[in-house]
């Protein structure tokens, strides 16, 4: 059995969500190799290259591949997959939108974001939500599957695998990329933070948020926020966290004014501690929340503020 | 333009499920069932492009038991001019799906298919893309934003880390997110309207498509519970236990 691990990266650097993947691909074969494809993509390959416990790293480098788009993606996926048995990539919106391209083209059934592996042919898989647990048996040759990166380790670094070019970038002439407005941030990632600091509807404004960076700044963690705050146009959409945000499991996962619905839970009820801030007492946060405080969050968070500078670690 | 819309029956969003006893799925009999929400958001897309003059005909399809006009139903009396059903039951797996919304493409010729960015019941997030790839069409998934110009679709998608632009080549199929818009609700006269719309039926054998599952369910579980823990009642109190207790900061 021979793994492709689909890399994500920005040509310069590679994602974490890549480690991630390799550790699952782990638990299938030792024998994997991971595709760089991209355009002036060497920087993420040398990267790759680092990854301990790949057999070697594939680099695709065309202009046509420079920006990740499925519709030239895809066809170079199908061309490699001949050499392997299972195909994997992160459960990301970058995994989400090439992968299930590529399954349609090669006509397998897709598994998708699985956080479990059993066998070589069945994975464990969340559904509704996270709110049952389906084990799954693929009965197609080749398995595509997308990883949900918080159920496996990051896979180390301290490798040097070799890098080999493909070729295989082919513009298929149906889209073009036209531009991106990234969250610019110097806080942690919120799907690798260790600590997340996340604000719901209770926030009330954009402004509060400010409440919470600051907070967040004082613990190294990441901002992150429920639908209902970023609908409310609070914070931009990749804070958002749930069934079909952002999936997070950070060592402590701290909620405020969230009130806890099931969508929400979805994205981040694997967190090692839970926090919940809520001055209701019945909100349904309080039943996953190993800490739980009934308080106005406007009197709590300066509190929790000045506690953590009175109490330094 | 014609605009195809695939919609599918889930769970109520607002129902908390339940895992059959038997541990074979979870419990359908008696649940209250509705549209999926990203389904909604893409039928209120179609409409508002009929309205503003960028398509002249919305058909909502379905893919699923015979109850699934219901939902076919709904998307008629929000103001799609036509619907079609793919009789199968169960539901099938996203790339059969894919595969007889590809077959109904071919018939139809729409200038566009706009569908959720994923069901609500199995969370794949996989049909919009797989039919795209089926068809050899541009895919715009996860879009917050969608305009047409000319043959030109211009779409903003909701990525992780932010937003991201894309040019798409007409015919385009696109996957919605939950910021594209919000649905409306269908009013009386207009559900009283739908009832007597056209409602086409077929099934896969007749389109010639292979429904047969390749995945096969060996069992479905509740998820490992997490137990509530204790309340603080200070911000001293819960820097304590996370430092001390916890060990998390």
């Amino acid at each position: 059995m021979s793994i492709l691990v689909i890399g994500e990266h920005d040509n310069a650097a590679l994602r974490p969500s890549t480690l991630n993947v390799v550790t699952a691909a782990k638990a299938l074969s030792s024998d994997i190799d991971v595709l760089i494809a991209g355009s002036d993509c060497q920087g993420a390959a040398d990267e790759a290259a680092t990854i301990a416990g790949i057999t070697r790293v594939l680099k695709a480098d065309d202009a046509a591949l420079s920006n990740g788009l499925a519709e030239n993606m895809a066809p170079l996926v199908q061309s490699l997959a001949g050499n392997y048995s299972h195909i994997l990539a992160p459960a990301t919106t970058y995994g989400k939108n090439l992968l299930p391209r590529a399954a349609a083209i090669l006509d397998v059934q897709q598994i998708s974001d699985i956080s479990g592996i059993e066998s070589e042919d069945t994975f464990v898989r969340p559904i509704y939500a996270g709110n049952a647990m389906a084990t799954v048996r693929s009965n197609d040759a080749l398995k595509l599957i997308t990883v949900r990166t918080t159920s496996f380790e990051a896979a180390e670094l301290g490798g040097a695998a070799p890098v080999e070019d493909v070729s295989g970038g082919v513009d298929a002439q149906l889209s073009t990329f036209a531009g991106e407005e990234l969250t610019r941030s110097e806080r942690p990632e919120l799907t690798t933070a260790d600590i997340i600091v996340s604000g719901g509807r209770g926030m009330q404004s954009s402004e509060n948020f400010g409440m919470l960076e600051t907070l967040a700044d004082k613990l190294g963690a990441a901002v992150g926020a429920s639908r209902a705050a970023v609908d409310a146009g609070y914070v931009p959409n990749d804070y958002q966290v749930g069934q079909t945000g952002k999936v997070v499991a950070p060592n402590v996962y701290i909620a405020v004014g969230i009130s806890g619905a099931i969508q929400h839970l979805a994205g981040m009820k694997d967190s090692k501690i839970i926090v919940a801030i809520n001055k209701d007492e019945e909100a349904p946060i309080f039943q996953v929340a190993d800490y739980g405080w009934v308080a106005d969050l406007f009197e709590a968070i300066p509190e929790l503020e000045t506690a953590l500078e009175s109490n330094p670690s | 333009m014609k605009v195809l819309v695939p919609i599918k029956r889930v769970i109520d969003a607002n129902i908390k499920v339940r895992v059959k006893a038997d541990n074979t799925g979870v419990e359908l009999n008696n649940v209250k069932m509705a549209m999926n929400p990203f389904c909604e958001i893409a039928v209120e897309e179609a409409i508002r492009m009929r309205e503003a003059g960028t398509a002249d005909e919305v058909i909502v399809v379905a893919v699923g038991p015979s109850q699934s006009q219901e939902t076919l139903r709904t998307g008629l009396a929000m103001g799609a001019d036509r619907a079609i059903l793919i009789e199968t039951d169960p539901i099938p797996e996203p790339l059969a799906i894919a595969k007889l919304l590809k077959a109904v493409a071919e018939k139809e010729d729409p200038g566009m298919i706009i569908l959720g960015k994923q069901a609500i019941d199995g969370d794949n997030n996989q049909t919009g893309q797989m039919l795209a790839g089926l068809l050899n069409w541009s895919i715009g998934s996860f879009v917050s934003k969608l305009s047409v110009e000319g043959s030109t679709v211009k779409v903003t998608r909701e990525v992780d880390g932010g937003l991201e632009n894309i040019d798409l080549v007409a015919p385009a199929v696109i996957t919605v997110d939950l910021r594209l818009n919000e649905p409306r609700y269908a009013s009386l006269p207009n559900i009283m309207k739908a009832k007597k719309k056209p409602l086409d039926t077929h099934t896969p054998e007749e389109l010639g498509i292979d429904v047969s599952p390749r995945l096969e369910v060996l069992r479905v579980l509740e998820p490992a519970g997490r137990a509530a823990g204790v309340r603080v009642n200070s911000a001293d109190e819960l820097v304590e236990k996370l430092r001390n207790e916890a060990k998390v900061i």
